[in-house]
């Protein structure tokens, strides 16, 4: 194990640690690498991260398809495809340095000309989040195949870009989509790129299986053979788990409970390592159409009805903390070092602020009756709806649960705003101007979910968050971004109640894991299997 | 000849019914909150407006309900299913790839539950009210009230992880590259445990059944005339009572092939094997509208051919019924 702690150190030293981790392998098993086989909880339509933004998709084909960059370990980005970068004074041209000796999987070159057909035609035009992000890309020069020059109408933060890229800068070839209807294309099946390792087969239902890639740039990665199986019951991935045939489950894919009971297990890992970039939020979302809960006092009364440390240590076995709003405390960057969980637990001052609103108990100790729509997404949310209508029945509001499934319950709150209260997660990803302002920001198209859809809007809440999302100046941007979360905890459209990390649960035979804060969505390129 | 124009009658008749099935679905599913693509978006867990239009645009859904399904229908005419959007391909090349799985789950679990529900239903008949008959009845109590889905834990944890002996799941060894008898082994190590689990509550029923007709039967004059003419006691049971015992359980057994299709449901997402049934919850998840009827046009048809060949079993079983058909 101690040669593969210099890896990361230089690329010499990794090959040649990589060389004798996989001969001293070679003599102990037959198979130098070893097949690591990960476990997938669901199954997404699309093996092609330029058309979908998802971890679902970044899961599988972060191996086969390579972005412009990715994060470090401690968070910064650092080159890909790309090697370096740099933006004008006016934050309107951002240009980015192309690796050279690239080539795809089916021997084609990379070149820049692949980098402006992603992003003029993938990211832009079908990419969700990356429609939003490069809304305002004006063109993407190639001055030669190695250099590429994204011209924007507005000014584009740099660190904003770099952080979104990671997720929304995935390059697919351009000559297997230039002129073919991109959605029914056979290569978002059957994904080619640039990654460690190749795309093998996709059975559905069953699998997906890749091979390592021989020539790839860094040289061939360790494993041999990656597999994804395809388990939606989560009692039968933890069997998988506890009985080998699967080595790795990331992004909570299985049940909490099982998690925690597997953490105590010595083959395995369980942890939160690996995910810091991939933070969520159990949110709680208020229909502002309904009077009662246009008042913000009757908002935070429903905030400091709710014992949230409580349900994190009971019902989350405690994975997770009160949040201090919408920006988590993980992301660096953004998190302002005196931001507090706003609303404490206090039913005394919960019952004070209803009474005030001129809510007053009636018939039956009742102030008033709401319904509530749990947004399925992990078991936490039918939990957190029934805590939070228990919860709100001991200060005299009644919650009536209303039960969809995922498809159902989105368009209940998001298209037909048939809700009082909903439950459901806030996925941060890296910045807020990516997947966060928008649950606040006015404006959104009726529909579109994981949006402001409230009823709900603020003119300030409005214009920081445009002054920030075209703020070159790092600085600025952060007291930028301190100030908006203040007017939106003062305000509470809606309640981002918990702040969250995904658990991944893996074999303590996997080496050189969990080494970077996306390692569920990384290449893999180096990591290793230990013979079982 | 007869045959087939037994079968093709049937399969006439029962057009009007299939019809029937997938346009009623069709409206039902209508009523469903929430189309594919809300359940897509749903599912990668991100919006996007702009996206979510192309798609609906991409999956037919921009149109009037009507129109969709008059497009359904003329493509079905075609007999073409249409096109899957859980994974971007034809309708019929999904489902083809799940039927083997789900049919040799079927026939499995149909047989060991006729197999030994026949034996145990026979075994209990002779031993009535002694002890292998309390026994033999409460066991299938105790199976035909467990939930499937938990006998297939339960038997995951005891002989997987407990033990070790079989797979916790899936339908053969990813990736094994084993052919020929090898692969067949696999699969079977892999098919044990779904199958008997999903064969326990039928088997239940089945012997049930199977012990009363047998009772039956056994108090009738022709079985008194068989052990007069000094036919030994197998003799007697096994070619002139069960012979007649059977019939009932035919009956039952073309009735259920439906139910049995429900069941794989449970089994093969508690076992992950990927079967119709799975595809079915997929679907209606998903809201993969040619999907599920595909599904359901196939499934009927199935329920259809199981019905036709339980037909056949009558005749041969009993020749009066053969004359009529």
């Amino acid at each position: 194990m101690s040669t593969r702690r210099v890896v990361l150190a230089s690329l010499p030293a990794f090959l040649a640690a990589m060389q004798t981790t996989r001969e001293a392998a070679a003599q102990a098993v037959p198979r130098p690498g070893g097949i690591l086989t990960a476990h997938m909880s669901g199954e997404q339509r699309i093996l092609n991260p330029a058309l979908r933004a998802s971890t679902g998709v970044y899961a599988i084909t972060s191996k086969m398809i390579e972005a412009l960059v990715d994060l470090d370990a401690t968070g910064k980005p650092v080159p890909v495809l790309a090697t370096s970068w740099e933006s004008t004074p006016d934050g309107r041209t951002v240009t980015f340095r192309l690796r050279e000796g690239v080539t795809w999987h089916d021997g084609k070159p990379f070149s820049s000309a692949d980098v402006q057909y992603n992003a003029m035609e993938l990211w832009k035009k079908h990419l969700n989040y990356g429609t939003q992000l490069q809304q305002y890309l004006d063109a993407v020069g190639t001055p030669d195949p190695h250099t590429a020059v994204f011209r924007y109408a507005r000014p584009m933060p740099l660190d904003l870009l770099l952080r979104a890229l990671c997720d929304l800068g995935y390059v697919v070839p351009r000559h297997l989509f230039e002129g073919t209807n991109v959605l029914e294309n056979p290569a978002n099946t059957a994904p080619v790129g640039t990654g460690p390792f190749k795309f093998v087969q996709y059975e559905r239902g069953q699998y997906v299986i890749a091979e390592r890639n021989l020539s790839h740039w860094r040289g061939a990665p360790p494993l041999d053979r990656i597999v994804w199986r395809f388990i939606t019951d989560r009692s039968a991935a933890t069997a998988a788990i506890e009985t080998g045939q699967v080595q790795v489950s990331t992004y909570n894919g299985i049940g909490l409970a099982d998690l925690d009971r597997l953490g105590k297990d010595p083959r395995f890992t369980v942890t939160t390592h690996g995910s810091e970039a991939n933070a969520f939020n159990n949110t709680l979302e208020f229909n502002h159409r309904r009077r009662e809960l246009a008042d913000v006092r009757v908002r935070r009364a429903i905030a400091h009805a709710i014992d949230v440390p409580f349900f994190i240590e009971n019902f989350l076995y405690g994975q997770g903390k009160p949040a201090a709003g919408p920006i988590p405390s993980t992301s660096a960057a953004f998190f302002p070092a005196d931001a507090k969980p706003p609303y404490a637990f206090d039913k005394r001052r919960a019952e004070a602020l209803l009474d005030e609103a001129g809510f007053r108990r009636g018939a039956g100790g009742v102030r008033f009756a709401l319904r509530l729509v749990p947004i399925p997404n992990g078991e936490d949310v039918p939990l957190l709806a029934t805590f939070v209508q228990q919860s709100l029945q001991a200060v005299g509001i009644r919650v009536e649960i209303v039960n969809y499934d995922a498809a159902g319950a989105l368009t209940a709150v998001y298209r037909d705003w048939n809700f009082d209260l909903a439950t459901g997660w806030h996925q941060y990803r890296g910045d807020p101007a990516v997947s966060t302002t928008v649950w606040y920001r006015s404006g959104s198209p009726k529909g579109a979910p994981w949006t402001n859809q409230w009823g709900w809007q603020s003119d300030k809440v409005d214009a920081l968050t445009d002054q920030a999302a075209s703020e070159t100046d790092p600085a600025k941007r952060k007291a930028l971004y301190a100030e908006w979360l203040h007017a939106v905890n003062e305000e509470l459209p809606i309640w981002m109640a918990i702040e969250r990390e995904f658990q991944t649960i893996i074999s303590k035979r996997v080496g050189n894991a969990l080494n970077t804060p996306r390692w569920g969505s990384a290449d893999w390129h180096d990591t290793t299997l230990a013979p079982g | 000849m007869r045959l087939l124009a037994l079968a093709s009658r049937r399969l006439l008749a029962s057009l009007p019914t299939l019809l029937l099935v997938l346009v009623g679905l069709f409206l039902l599913l209508q009523l469903a909150p929430g189309d594919t693509v809300d359940a897509l978006t749903a599912q990668i867990g991100g919006g996007d407006p702009a996206m979510m239009e192309q798609l609906r645009q991409f999956y037919g859904l921009d149109v009037s309900v009507p129109i969709q399904l008059g497009r359904y229908l003329w493509r079905l005419v075609q007999l073409d299913l249409g096109f899957s959007s859980i994974y971007g391909k034809p309708v019929a090349s999904v489902i083809l790839e799940r039927l083997p799985v789900t049919l040799l789950l079927m026939l499995s679990s149909l047989l060991l539950a006729i197999a030994a529900g026949t034996a145990l239903g026979i075994l209990a008949a002779r031993r009535v009210h002694r002890w292998p008959d309390t026994l033999i009845s409460t066991l299938g109590l105790v199976f035909y009230a467990t939930p499937s889905f938990w006998f297939g834990l339960m038997s995951i944890v005891l002989f997987s992880i407990y033990l070790g002996w079989l797979p916790p799941g899936g339908f053969e060894e990813i990736g094994g590259g084993l052919t020929g008898l090898a692969r067949a082994m696999d699969i079977a190590t892999h098919m044990l445990l779904p199958t008997v689990t999903l064969a326990l509550i039928f088997l239940a029923i089945y012997l049930r059944i199977m012990r009363a007709s047998m009772l039956e039967v056994m108090t009738l004059d022709y079985v008194r005339t068989a052990r007069a003419k000094g036919l030994g006691e197998a003799g007697v049971l096994l070619r002139h009572a069960l012979r007649n015992a059977l019939l009932p359980m035919v009956t039952l057994i073309g009735l259920q092939a439906g139910t049995l299709l429900g069941g794989a449901v449970v089994v093969e997402s508690v076992f992950a094997l990927p079967g119709l049934g799975r595809l079915a919850y997929d679907a209606v998840t998903q809201r993969d509208l040619n999907t599920l009827l595909g599904i359901v046009f196939v499934s009927a048809l199935l329920v259809i051919a199981v019905n036709l060949v339980v037909d056949l079993l009558y005749a041969r079983l009993d020749p009066r019924i053969g004359g009529r058909a």
